[in-house]
This record gives C-alpha cells, sequence and structure tokens, in this order.
C-alpha cells in the first residue's frame, strides 16, 4: 500500500487564503492589542492599591449609577418603543407610513445634541422663557441624562419591534384566542414571549450605547463610569485609577453582552410550521383610538425631533450665523479630514475579515470575526484609553497623530463597515469566483476582477456608515484629537458645556443635517430588508 | 453525428471489470486514477475510487443519481476540490496539484456563473487577457457568432433568457479553446422543451470546436443522447463505462440495468450461452454459470391474450408511440412496453413470451 500512502497528500493551503487569513488575524489583534497596554497600566498599582480602588465608595456609586441610568432608558425607551411599533405594525393608524419615518428620524440626534436641547429649552434665558415666559430648572443629573440618552436611542428599539411584529405569524394569536384567551392574555402569553428576541436586541444596542456614552452624561454631569474616566484621566491625571475604571467599564460591557447572548439563545422562537404563514392583522382603533394613537405619536415627535429642532432654530436665530460661518467650515474640514480616511481604512480592514468569515469559514475566521466586535462593544471612552496608553508604550510616533484617530475610528467602527460587505459578499456566489479561476485568473486577478466589483455596492454603504458615525463621534476623539484638532463634535461640546449656548448652536446644526443622511442609509436598508 | 474518432482499440485495465467495459482510447486526453475524496462535514458527496481515461474530442458523461459523487469527482478534475488520493493527468501532465487557472480546463457552471456586473462581451472576453485587445474582441464576436448571439454583446446576463445565458457561458469557455470542457448538470436549469433542444445544440458546438468535455448529470436520457460513452457512478464508483448503446443492452448490474432505462429482473440458473428462467430457457447475450440475476428490458417481452394465461394485465398506461402494462405473474409483477396497435384490457389473463438475448447481472 505504499503506492497508496504516497497518493495520499497533505492538503496545503492556498496562498490567497494564506494572506487573508493574515490580513485578518493582524486586524484583530489590532483591535485587542491595546487592551492589554490598558491591563499593564492598571497592574502598575499595588495590590494593597487596587483594593483601596476597587472598593472605595465612589466606585459603588458610579455602579449603582449607571445601572440607574441604564436602566431608566430602557425603560423608558421601551415604553415609548414597543406602542410606537404597535401602532405602525399591528394597527390601522391613519399615516402610519409617516410615522414609520418619524420614529426613526431622532437617531439624526446624537445624544449630547439632544441634551444640549435640553438645557437650551431651558433656564432664564432659554426657549421656554423667552417665548413662552415659562422657567423650567435645567435638567441635569439622572433624570437629564435618561431623557436625552432615551429621546435619541429609542428608534433601535422601535425598529427590532416593528420587525418582529410585522413578521409575526397572525395565526399564533389567532389559535390562542380559538383556544379561549382574551386579547389581553393574548398579549401577555403570546405575543409578548414572541417579542422577546427583538427586544433583547435592542436592549443591548441601547444598553451598550448607554454604558459607553459620555457626551450627554458629560453636558448633564451626572457621574457614570465614561465621566469620571475622563476627568481622571484628563484633569486628576490619575491614570491608574482611570484604567481601573475603564477595565470595570469594558468588563460591564461585556457581561451585557454575554447576557443577551444567553438570554437569546433561551428565547428561539421561528415558526415551526410549514407554509407562508399569515400575514399580521390589523387592530381597528375606531375614531377614539386613532386620536390617542396620534396624541401618543404627537407627544413622541415633539420630544425626540420638535424639541432639539425648535431650540436649534431658537438659539441659532439668536446668533449671527454669517459671523460663524468660516469657523464653521474650517471645523467641518477637520471632521471630514478624518471621517474619510477613517471609512475607507475600516472598509480595507473589514475585506478580509468578511473574506475570511463568509469563504474560509474555520473555527480561526469565527475568533477573527468576533475580534471585529471588539471595537464595536468596548465603550468608546475605554477603547481610546486603551490606545493612549498603547502610544505612549508601544508606539510613542503615533500619540496625537490624525494617523492614531483614523486607526482607533476604523476599529471602532468595524463591525459597521462589516455587516454590509459581508452580506454583499454572500450574496456573490462562489460560482462566479470558480468560473474564473476556470478561465485562466488567478486568485488575485479573480478578487480584483471578480469579487471586488461585485461587493462593492456592500463596500461602500459600509463606508458611508462609518463615515457619517466619525463625522459625529465624540468621546475618542475628545481623547486621542492631536493639538488644535477642532472638528465640529468637539467644538460643539465645549462650547455647550462652557455654558455659549448660542455659539453651539451652528455646529449642532451640521451635525444634526449631517446624521440626517445616516438615518437616510438606515431606512434605505430597512426598507430593503423588507419592512 | 460522430464526427471524431471515438475509442478506438481497447485493452484491459488491471482492475477492470471482468467484462472489460473499462476502455481506454487510444489518443489519450484525460486519465483519472484512483480518485477519492471524503468530506468531514457539509453535504457534498464522498467519492470512493474514480478511475477512467477519454480521448481527444470524446464527450463523456458522468451519470448517476444524486449524492453519488459525481459532481465532486468533476470539481476535483476542474481543480476546485482536491482530491485525498488519486493522479489526474491532462495530455500525460500530472494536474493533480494544480490550481483550476493553471490547468487549461474549462468549466461551465449549473447556474452558469455569467458575470452580472459585465455585459455578455465583457463576459466571454474575461478569460482572453493574454491576447491583444483587438485580437480579444476578434475572438469574442467569434465565439458569439458561433452560439448564435451576436447581436446580444450589449446585453447585461440578466437581460437574457436561460437558454441564452447558457450559450454565453459556453461561448465564454470556448474561447480560451480549451482542451476539455466540464459541463455540471448544464441543463437542469432549463425548462423541459428547451432541454431537449439545447441538448443536441451544445453537441454540435462542443463537436465544432474539438474540444472533450466531460457532462455531469442525473438524468439517463440527457446522457445517452448527448455523450459518446457514459461512466456510471454508484456511491463514489464507476460501475460501468461504455457507447450509451453498450450500456443499455449490456448493464452490468441492476443497478444499471434499472438506472439506465427500465428493466425487469427475474432469477435464473445460467449455464454457458442459455439460462433457465421461469419464462423458460433464454439465450444470454455473454456466458454465465450458476445462479444469476437476468435483466430483461420492457420491450424484451410479448403479451400473447390467452384465457388460460398464467398473467393477468393489472395496470396499463397509453403513451403514445408506445403502451405500458403492469403484468401480475404469480408474486412478480412485470413491466411490458408493446407498440401502440392491439390493446389489451386491465383484467384481461395473457401468456408472457420473451424474444431476445436477455442479460445475466453480476
Amino acid at each position: 500500500m505504499t503506492q497508496a500512502a504516497a497518493l495520499t497528500r497533505r492538503r496545503r493551503l492556498p496562498a490567497s487564503r494564506l494572506l487573508f487569513t493574515a490580513l485578518a488575524l493582524g486586524v484583530g489583534a489590532l483591535s485587542v492589542l491595546p487592551l492589554f497596554y490598558l491591563v499593564m497600566r492598571a497592574l502598575e498599582a499595588e495590590p494593597a492599591q487596587v483594593v483601596d480602588l476597587i472598593l472605595r465608595p465612589r466606585t459603588g456609586w458610579l455602579l449603582i449609577n449607571t445601572a440607574a441610568l441604564t436602566l431608566g432608558v430602557l425603560a423608558l425607551t421601551t415604553l415609548i418603543a414597543l406602542p410606537l411599533a404597535w401602532l405602525v405594525s399591528r394597527t390601522d393608524l391613519r399615516g402610519r407610513r409617516a410615522v414609520n419615518v418619524l420614529a426613526v428620524l431622532p437617531l439624526a440626534v446624537p445624544g449630547y445634541v439632544m441634551a444640549y436641547a435640553l438645557i437650551g429649552l431651558s433656564g432664564d434665558y432659554g426657549f421656554l422663557s423667552e417665548i413662552f415666559g415659562v422657567t423650567l430648572p435645567r435638567p441635569h443629573g439622572w433624570l437629564g441624562a435618561t431623557l436625552a440618552l432615551s429621546l435619541y436611542t429609542f428608534p433601535y428599539l422601535y425598529l427590532n419591534l416593528r420587525a418582529a411584529l410585522s413578521g409575526f405569524d397572525a395565526s399564533l394569536e389567532e389559535s390562542a384566542r380559538a383556544l379561549g384567551s382574551t386579547p389581553r392574555e393574548v398579549f401577555t402569553r403570546v405575543t409578548l414571549p414572541h417579542l422577546l428576541p427583538a427586544l433583547l436586541a435592542g436592549w443591548l444596542v441601547i444598553g451598550l450605547y448607554v454604558i459607553g456614552d459620555f457626551g450627554a452624561v458629560a453636558l448633564m454631569r451626572f457621574d457614570v463610569f465614561s465621566l469620571v474616566i475622563y476627568t481622571q484621566y484628563s484633569a486628576a491625571f490619575d491614570r491608574v485609577y482611570a484604567s481601573w475604571l475603564a477595565l470595570i467599564l469594558i468588563a460591564i460591557a461585556l457581561s451585557v453582552v454575554w447576557w443577551e447572548s444567553r438570554l437569546r439563545e433561551g428565547a428561539h422562537y421561528a415558526r415551526t410550521g410549514s407554509g407562508a404563514g399569515a400575514g399580521p392583522q390589523r387592530f381597528t382603533l375606531g375614531g377614539r383610538g386613532q386620536i390617542l394613537g396620534w396624541a401618543f405619536v404627537s407627544l413622541v415627535v415633539l420630544a425626540s425631533i420638535g424639541l432639539p429642532v425648535a431650540v436649534l432654530s431658537f438659539w441659532m436665530t439668536r446668533g449671527e450665523l454669517a459671523s460663524t460661518l468660516p469657523d464653521l467650515i474650517a471645523s467641518f474640514l477637520q471632521s471630514l479630514s478624518i471621517a474619510v480616511p477613517s471609512a475607507v481604512l475600516a472598509a480595507l480592514m473589514a475585506i478580509p475579515v468578511a473574506v475570511l468569515a463568509v469563504r474560509y469559514p474555520s473555527p480561526l475566521s469565527t475568533l477573527v470575526n468576533r475580534l471585529a466586535f471588539v471595537g464595536y462593544a468596548v465603550p468608546p471612552l475605554a477603547f481610546a484609553l486603551a490606545f493612549v496608553f498603547f502610544a505612549l508604550q508601544g508606539a510613542r510616533f503615533l500619540y496625537q497623530t490624525h494617523l492614531l484617530l483614523v486607526v482607533v475610528y476604523a476599529l471602532a467602527f468595524l463591525a459597521l463597515a462589516l455587516g454590509p460587505i459581508r452580506s454583499a459578499l454572500y450574496q456573490a456566489r462562489p460560482s462566479l469566483e470558480e468560473a474564473s479561476r476556470a478561465l485562466g485568473q488567478g486568485p488575485f486577478a479573480t478578487f480584483r476582477r471578480v469579487t471586488l466589483p461585485m461587493i462593492r455596492p456592500g463596500v461602500v454603504a459600509g463606508m458611508v456608515l462609518v463615515f457619517v458615525i466619525a463625522m459625529k463621534e465624540l468621546p475618542i476623539a475628545f481623547l486621542l484629537a492631536p493639538v488644535g484638532f477642532r472638528p465640529l463634535a468637539i467644538t460643539m461640546f465645549s462650547r455647550t458645556s462652557e455654558g455659549l449656548l448660542m455659539e453651539a448652536a451652528p455646529y449642532a446644526g451640521a451635525i444634526i443635517a449631517f446624521s440626517a443622511v445616516f438615518v437616510g442609509v438606515v431606512l434605505r436598508h430597512d426598507r430593503k430588508a423588507g419592512g | 453525428m460522430n464526427e471524431l474518432p471515438k475509442s478506438v482499440g481497447f485493452k484491459m485495465p488491471a482492475e477492470a471489470s471482468p467484462l472489460g467495459f473499462r476502455q481506454i482510447p487510444q489518443k489519450v486526453l484525460l486519465e483519472v486514477e484512483g480518485l477519492r475524496r471524503h468530506f468531514d462535514e457539509g453535504d457534498a458527496a464522498a467519492v470512493e475510487r474514480v478511475s477512467f481515461a477519454m480521448g481527444e474530442g470524446e464527450l463523456l458523461a458522468l451519470l448517476g443519481p444524486s449524492g453519488c459523487g459525481k459532481t465532486t469527482t468533476l470539481r476535483m478534475i476542474g481543480g476546485f476540490e482536491r482530491p485525498d488520493a488519486g493522479t489526474i493527468r491532462l495530455r500525460g501532465r500530472d494536474i493533480t496539484d494544480l490550481p483550476p487557472e493553471k490547468r487549461g480546463i474549462g468549466f461551465v457552471f449549473q447556474d452558469y456563473a455569467l458575470f452580472p456586473h459585465l455585459d455578455v462581451l465583457e463576459n466571454v472576453k474575461f478569460g482572453l487577457r493574454g491576447l491583444g485587445r483587438a485580437a480579444a474582441e476578434a475572438r469574442a464576436h467569434e465565439m458569439l457568432r458561433l452560439v448564435g448571439l451576436e447581436g446580444l454583446g450589449a446585453r447585461r446576463p440578466h437581460e437574457l433568457s436561460g437558454g441564452q445565458q447558457q450559450r454565453v457561458a459556453l461561448a465564454r469557455t470556448l474561447a480560451v479553446a480549451p482542451p476539455l470542457v466540464l459541463l455540471d448538470e448544464p441543463f437542469s436549469n432549463l425548462d423541459a422543451a428547451m432541454r431537449v433542444e439545447t441538448r443536441q445544440e451544445v453537441r454540435k458546438l462542443l463537436k465544432r470546436a474539438g474540444s472533450a468535455a466531460i457532462l455531469v448529470t442525473h438524468d439517463q436520457e440527457e446522457a445517452l443522447a448527448l455523450a459518446d460513452r457514459i461512466a456510471v457512478i454508484e456511491a463514489g464508483r464507476v460501475v460501468q463505462i461504455g457507447t450509451p448503446d453498450e450500456i443499455y443492452l449490456n448493464p452490468v448490474s441492476a443497478f444499471v440495468a434499472s438506472f439506465i432505462g427500465r428493466s425487469n429482473i427475474v432469477p435464473g440458473t445460467a449455464n454457458g450461452m442459455d439460462a433457465d428462467t421461469a419464462f423458460g430457457r433464454l439465450p444470454l447475450s455473454r456466458a454465465a454459470n450458476g445462479k444469476v440475476s437476468i435483466a430483461v428490458r420492457p420491450e424484451q417481452i410479448m403479451l400473447e391474450p390467452d384465457p388460460n394465461g398464467p398473467a393477468a394485465v393489472v395496470g396499463r398506461e397509453f403513451r403514445g408511440h408506445d403502451q405500458l402494462y403492469w403484468v401480475q405473474e404469480g408474486e412478480r409483477c412485470m413491466l411490458v412496453i408493446s407498440g401502440p396497435g392491439a390493446q389489451i384490457d386491465v383484467g384481461q389473463r395473457v401468456r408472457l413470451r420473451i424474444c431476445d438475448c436477455v442479460v445475466p447481472l453480476n
């Protein structure tokens, strides 16, 4: 059998696969490596000191505050998003198509702009007192932060719930009715359990956002982890304490991700039967129902869109727009100078990771794809802090450079670019690549001439997402911005925190206008997904 | 029809079936020796041991039920699947370890795999990068003319019908003049009427281009109509290889006898060139001894109405050019095909008569 043994050959990996694996591993390593520097910096403390740092009452307060803020935002967003999603997808509410757009639009108002709007609304010289003569106390602390974050993030939950509700098989509810349940029982015993995966998915996005948010909590002066990390790092210069807080924050974020995936495993409710499944039946609201429904919709829209628009217009008309225009344009160009290369780099990084996942699935590719989500799951301030330490100790030449900021943006938003590129690759049939190989084209020529042109729409969509997010990003820029770098978000934020509401208004307006593009992309994607 | 000489002069290979149906043509193009491929996971079918050889310009069909490993075999020849063991030689050169692009073998995919971002002409030009721009253009136009799609160069693939897409795929493959073209279930995406028309068209195109081709199919009718020779594959092994006539007239096993056409399998005792069966002593197509299974084609049986006959008609299907009868004789149900003439009603008693050489199976 020696001949047979000689004929049995070891499988060699082709060069193209090796290259994609190496590139993807490089990207994965790059998103994790700096976290080691964070750990190293934290370990500089003596053990006794560590115990003191972690067990100090302040840390406990921060935990409680963070938990209270997260729970508050989750509760408020659910109260807003669940009725809204039900009204749009399960009732005959008039104009529900318009409501659908209005419900997603608040995504265009970042948390710190929403906080700005809430602050600018009230106070002695605020919108309400000048226009209506009513002076409200300026919101701050837990209430202010909860309001600002909820009014901005509820669309994430809304999108998930609406998709679940409109894809829901009505025959399940009808069976429950036929088995003798009242409508109320049907909702609690059949509908609600089926919404659980959508709720969890929405809560995960919002939870991670709240844990990582910096702008809104800073403007509302509510002591949670990210705000204190920043003040410890930049004002108190206590970098060891900042590192420990960052590590705790990362642990919280990762445990949220873990819990969500555990809970979701337990809640798997695919339809088991065959057949197309009946579409959802719409609930007839009647005259009073229509009025009540629209009252609710109006309240939500007024608070989430009307408020920032009105307050911004108010403050903008107070200032002289023309005189601020040159500064505004300069600031805009600075934002652009970071956002464009970040988008390109993120797409370049996402391509090998996506190719590895789709074309060469293996335990290694799964690992690399998990690593690609690290930048998304780790709160931005902690992520940025890790890169500060990495630059200070491992790559001094990078510290306070545009390049470092671009790399960190690309890694932080890699997951956003990865989504559309990966789905484009899934749609590009492998037989097309094989046809090119059979026509004499090598793996690299095939990638350039066939794969790349076919996934181009996905690459462009990924770049647009990263670009728009990077245009309005605040906390990472705050920690990593080179000296003199004043993009839109930083300028607007620092003016607001100094109480210069009038001077901040044009920047906030520019950010909102820009973010509307992002919402447009989300809505289009949503419609294509069959919304 | 067969412009090219096919399989001339055979030698008996070492591990051939006792009947010597594994033929090696003199001017060998492709030799496949002991190919094996197993998968740890996934639904791709395993290949146990596949060996065959084919000549220049020959059309060979790999025929077998789904899951028999025929597509896996084709993908190994094309270079998209690496064999666990075995060798593939093209014109005497070992290509087993070469990547697909270095083999010079064309591949027409089941879904045609036309590039959606290129128009028809650009698709056909895709593999012609070695040529100059003008030469490539001329060659592409020539290929489009060959497949009868001359005016459609500027169309996008999705603007073509299924049959047109397939012809573009064929033109694209033939443009680089490969000595061998592999076709994976090429007609499965066409409707029944198109299929019959297209397969003679494809046969003509391949013959005109002088390319040899291996066609994978599970449709015996397609294999019989298109191929110069057929290799029947069962559970990852070639069980018989030969011309369509040979395979139909002399199947080696019950599997081949029932998979290509229909067969009644009856037991018998063979004694040289004869066998004793329930239908009396029958001449055999080849020598056999002892207890054997015997394949009797439905058209080899004649029905004679006889009120005292041992059998009864239990079913009948009129098919225009002939009719199908199911005849019950004791425990056994036989399938009989007779001409469209005399009609025998269901329930009538009949006598069965076999009037031809029958085939003993291994």
